[in-house]
């Protein structure tokens, strides 16, 4: 069953389609605006720019360190270079020039990291993003932005323009489904509660969102009533959401196609450790590289599907029982 | 047996055969770069089947073997296909390729698969490998000789030439670099999106020796691979002059077939065009 389909969410449009409609808006409305490419605007969808702005559209070829060492020298003469490539070249392929030129020196650079996580497919882990949050997470004074639909897409692109500074943008190949309506409200550091529940909240980001919704949907048959939240922005976060749902729901999973370590998750979890510690589990890659498959095969083999969102959930649930239990022996024993 | 030594017509024969592997393994897994494996057929053909490298399939990793590196790792079909033929594995595998479970992923992982020595698909890395190896010879006293093949585009990537400075700069002989220079890149021709010429100049400028061949011509890449084996001051360059999609006319003729399979009514029409090479 397609992603989306439980929650009964309208199919959506290749996230990078989107980009490549959202990308050429932005250029049509801020012609301080220009594309830098790494030879992937095909794959991007970047060459939207390219057809409609010749001139402001730059193919630096292979070499991905080099094009963003230029895009700092722009940034610092006045223009907004937005620097598209697959987020697994970019950011491992340039990360110290992005470390230097761009986060530690505030440049005013988006960066935008198309076919982020597994959902790629076929072309293996080669080319799979499944690090790039925890690299430019790794990065303070980076602003991280993980869209769901065409819609926040769009509100990503046109933030990062309007803010200065530096932006990490995650696109993807993966057709998702439509979240948000238009003129819904979206920005920076503002996650979004899509659902309403008291048992548990879900977390999640980018494609996971969708799934959540899915998971939302296969719980309230269960008679459980979980919250999700679309966390699109990893930094900066929106502690005060989190803290939120760990003190009025008291249970968290947390779903992102990332892997574990140093990905949403873990940034999630240090705040509810330092605020109100409660039981949370982890939805996203294990350890682990995958194969290269269709990606709903890979979503499934590995564990990003809304039944894993749906597992999680009940564990998650069943160790908040208990906990409270355990509150409640440990405080009818009485003190001496 | 070291290697294999095919007659001129057996690897005329063999070169059309692994042509239909690579059509029929990316059609049937619907993705993968068809016609960037086409452009290369020969010279892996020369390498692989013409006596060029030496190897044992039986003992793949045999320390004293010569190295072939797929730096432009999104021919990754192309590798597998002369593998199974060279004997490394059962040809039935061929068909897995990016399919849930199977080690031909969608490009090389290293060492998942026999005969596969390095990780690539990210383009620029593979020189940096071949020239380790390279220097581990020097270093164990052994004699192999290292190739490496390199996409015309993928020189675009700053870390090919602090390989060729580092090759250069350590008299490393037994290290051939191979470019499938066929002139396109993903998103256009090379000349185009970012010029590389003068190519023969520059690696002739990072202290290569340097031949040029027609990529397609088996004979005369016998000839080239046979005079570079001579070459014992420094490391070597074979720029190989391809056309990308080669054998396929209506490949050859678009250079946005990059990056995708054929589909099934392309693959029959490529078919009988290669049937016909
Ligand atoms: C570091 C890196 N950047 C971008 C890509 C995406 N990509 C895959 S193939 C390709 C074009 C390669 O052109 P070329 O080296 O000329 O190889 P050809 O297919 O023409 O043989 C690109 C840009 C990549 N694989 N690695
Ligand atoms: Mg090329």
């Amino acid at each position: 069953m397609p992603v989306g389909e439980k929650a009964g969410l309208p199919r959506g449009k290749p996230l990078r389609d989107a980009f490549g409609e959202a990308l050429l808006r932005i250029c049509e409305q801020y012609p301080q605006v220009v594309v830098l490419d790494g030879d992937l605007g095909n794959s991007t969808k970047a060459e939207t720019v390219r057809k409609a702005f010749p001139e402001r559209f730059l193919n630096l070829g292979i070499a991905e360190s080099n094009l963003v060492g230029v895009a700092v020298g722009l940034a610092f003469c006045g223009f907004i270079p937005f620097v598209v490539s697959f987020s697994s070249f970019l950011l491992c392929n340039a990360y110290d020039q992005i470390r230097l030129g761009v986060a530690m020196s505030r440049a005013n650079v988006k960066l935008v990291g198309s076919h982020g996580g597994i959902t790629l497919g076929k072309d293996g882990p080669t080319q799979m993003g499944i690090e790039d949050l925890a690299l430019v997470g790794g990065l303070p004074t980076c602003t991280i932005l993980i869209p769901c639909d065409a819609y926040s897409m769009y509100k990503a692109l046109e933030q990062a323009v309007t803010h200065e500074g530096p932006f990490f943008i995650r696109s993807s190949r993966y057709a998702m489904p439509r979240v948000y309506e238009e003129g819904s409200s979206w920005e920076i550091g503002k996650a979004n509660i899509l659902r309403e529940g008291k048992d548990l909240t879900i977390i999640a980001c980018g494609l996971m969102v969708a799934c959540a919704l899915d998971a939302w949907a296969e719980l309230q048959k269960e008679g459980i009533e979980a919250r999700v939240v679309d966390l699109h922005t990893l930094r900066p976060l929106d502690r005060a959401m989190i803290v939120k749902a760990a003190r009025e729901t008291g249970a968290i999973v947390v779903a992102e196609e990332h892997l574990l370590h140093g990905g949403v998750g873990s940034n999630v979890a240090r705040v509810v450790a330092e605020s109100y510690p409660c039981p949370m589990r982890f939805v996203g890659l294990e350890d682990t590289y995958t194969d290269s498959a269709d990606a709903d095969e890979l979503l499934e083999a590995y564990h990003l599907t809304s039944s894993d969102i749906v597992a999680k959930c009940k564990e998650v649930l069943e160790a908040k029982n208990v906990a409270r239990k355990g509150n409640t022996i440990s405080s009818s024993i009485p003190r001496s | 047996m070291e290697g294999m030594r095919l007659s001129l017509c057996e690897l005329k024969n063999l070169a059309r055969e692994l042509r239909l592997d690579v059509l029929e393994m990316t059609t049937r897994a619907k993705s993968g770069h068809p016609s960037s494996c086409f452009s290369a057929v020969e010279i892996l053909t020369v390498l692989y089947f013409g006596g060029i490298l030496r190897y044992h399939p039986d003992d793949p990793w045999w320390e004293e073997r010569d190295r072939f590196i797929l730096s432009k790792g999104h021919a990754a079909p192309l590798l597998y296909a002369v593998l199974a033929r060279a004997g490394f594995f059962p040809r039935e595998r061929l068909w897995t390729l990016r399919s849930l479970g199977s080690p031909l992923q969608g490009h090389p992982v290293a060492r998942i698969l026999p005969g596969v020595e390095a990780t690539t698909g990210s383009l620029g890395q593979g020189l940096s490998v071949g020239l380790g190896h390279a220097l581990a010879a020097r270093l164990r006293n052994v004699s192999y000789r290292v190739y490496v093949l390199l996409g015309d585009g993928e020189c675009q990537e700053g870390q090919v030439w602090e390989a060729a400075m580092a090759a250069s700069h350590f008299r490393v002989s037994n290290l051939t670099a191979i470019v499938d220079y066929n002139k396109f890149q993903e998103t256009g021709p090379v000349a185009r999106e970012m010029n590389l010429e003068p190519f023969r100049a520059k690696w002739e400028a990072f202290g290569f020796y340097v031949q040029e061949v027609d990529g397609h011509n088996i004979e005369a890449l016998l000839e080239a691979f046979a005079a570079l084996q001579k070459v014992v001051d420094r490391p070597s360059v074979l720029i190989a002059h391809t056309v990308k999609g080669k054998g396929v006319s209506f490949v050859e003729a678009d250079y946005t077939f990059h990056g995708r399979a054929l589909t099934e009514e392309e693959a029959k029409k490529a078919r009988e065009e290669i049937l016909c090479l």
